[in-house]
C-alpha cells in the first residue's frame, strides 16, 4: 500500500521546498494534501486520513500542536492514528518537549540528512504500525500538550460575563463547565449560562488544573461536578454531572483521567 | 568598594588581615599625629603618649565603626530600598550623636586601658579641678574623631556612587542586549534562512535579492543596538527590508504599503524605532489570520509633531491585546521615547478606525527637539 502524507506549512516557499525534498527522498510517498493553515490541516487530515502528518508548529488558525490534539480526538475509532512529525524554526521549549518525548520533529532550515533520518524512521514505523502503538502515541501527545500549556497566568476567581450594559459576576466555583464556541467560551453554571469573549486557549492557563479538568480540547469541567464517568469501546468517556442534566464527552486523549481506584 | 565588602572578596585567610589593615591604616596615623602633637604640647614622653593616644584613638574608632556597622545592618533590615543602594553609611542623624558619644566614651575608656597597660594613673578625673588640659584633649580627640568619621563617610559615599554607576552601566548594557535580541528574533531569522535555502535552488536571482535585504536589515539592527539615530528615509528603507523579507515568507498573505512624504525624508529618528511595531503588526495581527492582510507604514507632520503610524488589517486587538501589550517590543519603544523626549513623545495602540479592522500603532515625536 502506498503511504500517504499531509503537509501543513504556512510559508509557501517552505511548503514547496519540503514537498520537493520529501518526494526526492521518499518517491513512493503520496502527498495527498499540502495546506497553509491549521484549520485546513485538520479538515484535510480527517477527510484524507493520511498515514503521516507533517505539521508546522506556528501556523495561522490552529497551531501544529492543536491540530495534533484535535486529530487524536476526532480520528475515527479503530483506525490507527497518523504518525506525526512537527516542524519548527526555533522554539526552545517545544524542542525540549519533543526531545523528552522522542517525538519526530524537523528544524527549519531543513537539513537533507536530518530529513533522510526522519523518513527512515517513519518508514520503519509504518511497516510495523499496529494498534498497539496507539497508547504510546497518545501518551507522547499528552506530555507535549502539557509542556506547551505549562505557562501559568494569574488565576481567575470571578468570571465577568457582559450582556449588553450589564456585567454578570460569576464566581469561579459556581462554574460547572466551560465549553469552547468558536472565539467565545460558554460558561455554564447550575442555573444558567453566559458567553465570554475569550478563547478557551486564553482561559486555560488562568484556571486551577486541580479544580478544573480539561476533558476535551473544547471542554473544561469542574472536577467536583463530575458524578460518574462511563468508558466506551471507542476510548471516549461519557460524564454525568451533579448540577446539570446533560452528559458531556471526554475524548480518549483525556480518558486516562477517569480510572477506578 | 567599601571596607566591609572589600575583605569579603578576598580569600578566607586574608579576610581578617585585610579588614584589619583597612581599619588600622586610618586609626594608626591619626593616633600617631595626635601623640606627636600632644607630647610636643605638654612635653610628655613620646612613648607613653603614643600608648595613650593609640588606646584612645583605637577605642574611639572601634566604637564608631561598631556603631556604623550595626546601624547599617539595622537600616538594611528595616528599609529594603536603602539596602539596595549598598551603602555602608547609616546617615548623619544616627552617626552624628553616636560619634560624639564615641569620642567621649572612647577617650575615657582608652585612657583607663592605657593606665592598665602602663601601670600609671594618668587618667584625669573628669570632675577634678584641672579642667583646661582635659577639655583641650577632649576637643582634640573630638576633632580627630570628626575627621576620621568624615573620612569613612566620604569613602562610603564614593563606594556607593561607584556601585550605582556600575549598576547603571550594567542595565544599559542589558537593555542594549535585549534590544538586539528582540530585533534578531530567532524564529524570524531561521525562517528567513529556510526560505533563502529553498530559493537558492529554485530561483537564484530572487535568492540574491532576498539575501541583500537580509544583509541590510542585519547591519541596521546591529548598528541600532548601539543606540544611534538615522534619517526617516533610512528608517523606512530598513522597514521596507524587513517587510520584503516577510513578503517572501508569507507570499500572497502579506501586502505592504509604505508612505513617506519627501519633505520628511531627512528628519532624524531613533534607529529602528518602528521595527518592533511592524513586527507586532505581523506577529500578532497578520500571522494568526488565515487570509493574511496588509501592513501600512506612514509618516506625516501635525504642526510641530511628527506622527508615525503602523497599521495592519489583522485579527485586531481584542483577541490578543494582553499578549501584545506585555510584549517587550511595545515596552521598548515606550522606554526609548521616554528617554529621548519624556512626556512630549507618545505611543498609542488602538483599533484601526476604519471598517477594515486590525490594529493601529501611532508614535508622536516633537519635531523641533528631534535628536
Amino acid at each position: 500500500m502506498t503511504p500517504r502524507a499531509l503537509i501543513a506549512e504556512d510559508e509557501p516557499l517552505l511548503l514547496q521546498g519540503l514537498r520537493a525534498e520529501l518526494q526526492a527522498q521518499w518517491p513512493e510517498l503520496q502527498i495527498v494534501a499540502a495546506v497553509g493553515d491549521g484549520d485546513s490541516a485538520l479538515r484535510e487530515a480527517l477527510q484524507q486520513r493520511p498515514d503521516v502528518c507533517l505539521l508546522d508548529i506556528r501556523m495561522p488558525g490552529a497551531s501544529g500542536l492543536e491540530v495534533a490534539q484535535a486529530l487524536a480526538e476526532d480520528w475515527p475509532a479503530g483506525e490507527p492514528l497518523p504518525l506525526l512529525v512537527f516542524i519548527t524554526a526555533y522554539d526552545q521549549y517545544a524542542l525540549q518537549a519533543f526531545d523528552a518525548q522522542a517525538v519526530d520533529y524537523l528544524v527549519k532550515p531543513l537539513q537533507p540528512e536530518r530529513l533522510a533520518a526522519c523518513v527512515q524512521r517513519l518508514r520503519a514505523r509504518l511497516a510495523e504500525r499496529a494498534r498497539a502503538d496507539e497508547p504510546q502515541a497518545l501518551q507522547q501527545l499528552r506530555a507535549l500538550l502539557a509542556a506547551a500549556g505549562a505557562a501559568v497566568s494569574e488565576r481567575l476567581e470571578v468570571i465577568q460575563a457582559g450582556v449588553g450594559n450589564v456585567v454578570h459576576m460569576v464566581p469561579i466555583d459556581e462554574v460547572v463547565y466551560f465549553e469552547a464556541a468558536d472565539k467565545y467560551v460558554r460558561v455554564v453554571t447550575r442555573e444558567r449560562e453566559h458567553l465570554i469573549r475569550m478563547s478557551l486557549r486564553e482561559l486555560l492557563p488562568r484556571l486551577d488544573p486541580q479544580r478544573f479538568w480539561q476533558v476535551h480540547r473544547g471542554l473544561v469541567v469542574r472536577a467536583r461536578s463530575i458524578a460518574s464517568a462511563q468508558r466506551h469501546e471507542s476510548g471516549k468517556v461519557t460524564l454525568t454531572l451533579r448540577e446539570r442534566p446533560e452528559h458531556l464527552t471526554a475524548s480518549r486523549l483525556y480518558a486516562h483521567l477517569f480510572k477506578g481506584l | 568598594m567599601s571596607d566591609a565588602a572589600a575583605p569579603a572578596a578576598a580569600g578566607a585567610p586574608w579576610r581578617w588581615l585585610l579588614w584589619l589593615w583597612h581599619e588600622l591604616r586610618i586609626g594608626l596615623p591619626i593616633a600617631l599625629i595626635a601623640a606627636v602633637f600632644i607630647s610636643t604640647m605638654f612635653r610628655d614622653p613620646f612613648g607613653r603618649t603614643l600608648i595613650y593616644s593609640l588606646c584612645i584613638g583605637l577605642s574611639i574608632q572601634f566604637l564608631i565603626e561598631s556603631g556604623r556597622h550595626l546601624g547599617s545592618a539595622w537600616r538594611r533590615r528595616r528599609d529594603p530600598a536603602w539596602a539596595a543602594l549598598g551603602s555602608q553609611w547609616p546617615g548623619w542623624v544616627l552617626m552624628g550623636p553616636w560619634s560624639a558619644g564615641s569620642a567621649v566614651i572612647g577617650y575615657f575608656g582608652g585612657s583607663l586601658l592605657a593606665d592598665a597597660l602602663t601601670g600609671l594613673h594618668h587618667t584625669r578625673n573628669p570632675l577634678g579641678s584641672d579642667l583646661r588640659p582635659l577639655s583641650l584633649i577632649l576637643m582634640l580627640s573630638l576633632g580627630f574623631t570628626i575627621s576620621a568619621v568624615y573620612f569613612f563617610y566620604s569613602r562610603g559615599r564614593l563606594a556607593a556612587l561607584q556601585a550605582a554607576t556600575e549598576a547603571a552601566q550594567r542595565s544599559a548594557a542589558e537593555a542594549q542586549l535585549r534590544l538586539l535580541q528582540s530585533q534578531l528574533e530567532p524564529h524570524m531569522l531561521f525562517n528567513t534562512l529556510a526560505n533563502l535555502r529553498v530559493l537558492i535552488g529554485a530561483d537564484p536571482a530572487r535568492a540574491q535579492t532576498m539575501l541583500d535585504r537580509l544583509i541590510a536589515f542585519l547591519r541596521a539592527t546591529l548598528a541600532a543596538s548601539r543606540s544611534g539615530t538615522h534619517t526617516l528615509a533610512d528608517e523606512f528603507a530598513r522597514i521596507d527590508d524587513y517587510l520584503s523579507l516577510m513578503a517572501v515568507r508569507m507570499g500572497p498573505r502579506l501586502a505592504v504599503r509604505i508612505e513617506l512624504p519627501d519633505a520628511l525624508r531627512e528628519l532624524p529618528v531613533p534607529a529602528l524605532l518602528l521595527q518592533p511595531l511592524v513586527e507586532n503588526a505581523i506577529r500578532h495581527g497578520l500571522e494568526p489570520k488565515v487570509d493574511g492582510g496588509r501592513v501600512e507604514v506612514s509618516a506625516r507632520r501635525d504642526g510641530d509633531t511628527l506622527v508615525l503610524a503602523v497599521r495592519d488589517t489583522g485579527v485586531g486587538l481584542a483577541a490578543d491585546a494582553a499578549a501584545r501589550d506585555g510584549h517587550f517590543g511595545l515596552r521598548q519603544v515606550r522606554e526609548r521615547l521616554a528617554t529621548l523626549h519624556g512626556a512630549r513623545a507618545s505611543l498609542a495602540l488602538t483599533a484601526s478606525p476604519d471598517g477594515e479592522g486590525g490594529a493601529l500603532a501611532t508614535v508622536r515625536l516633537p519635531l523641533a527637539a528631534a535628536p
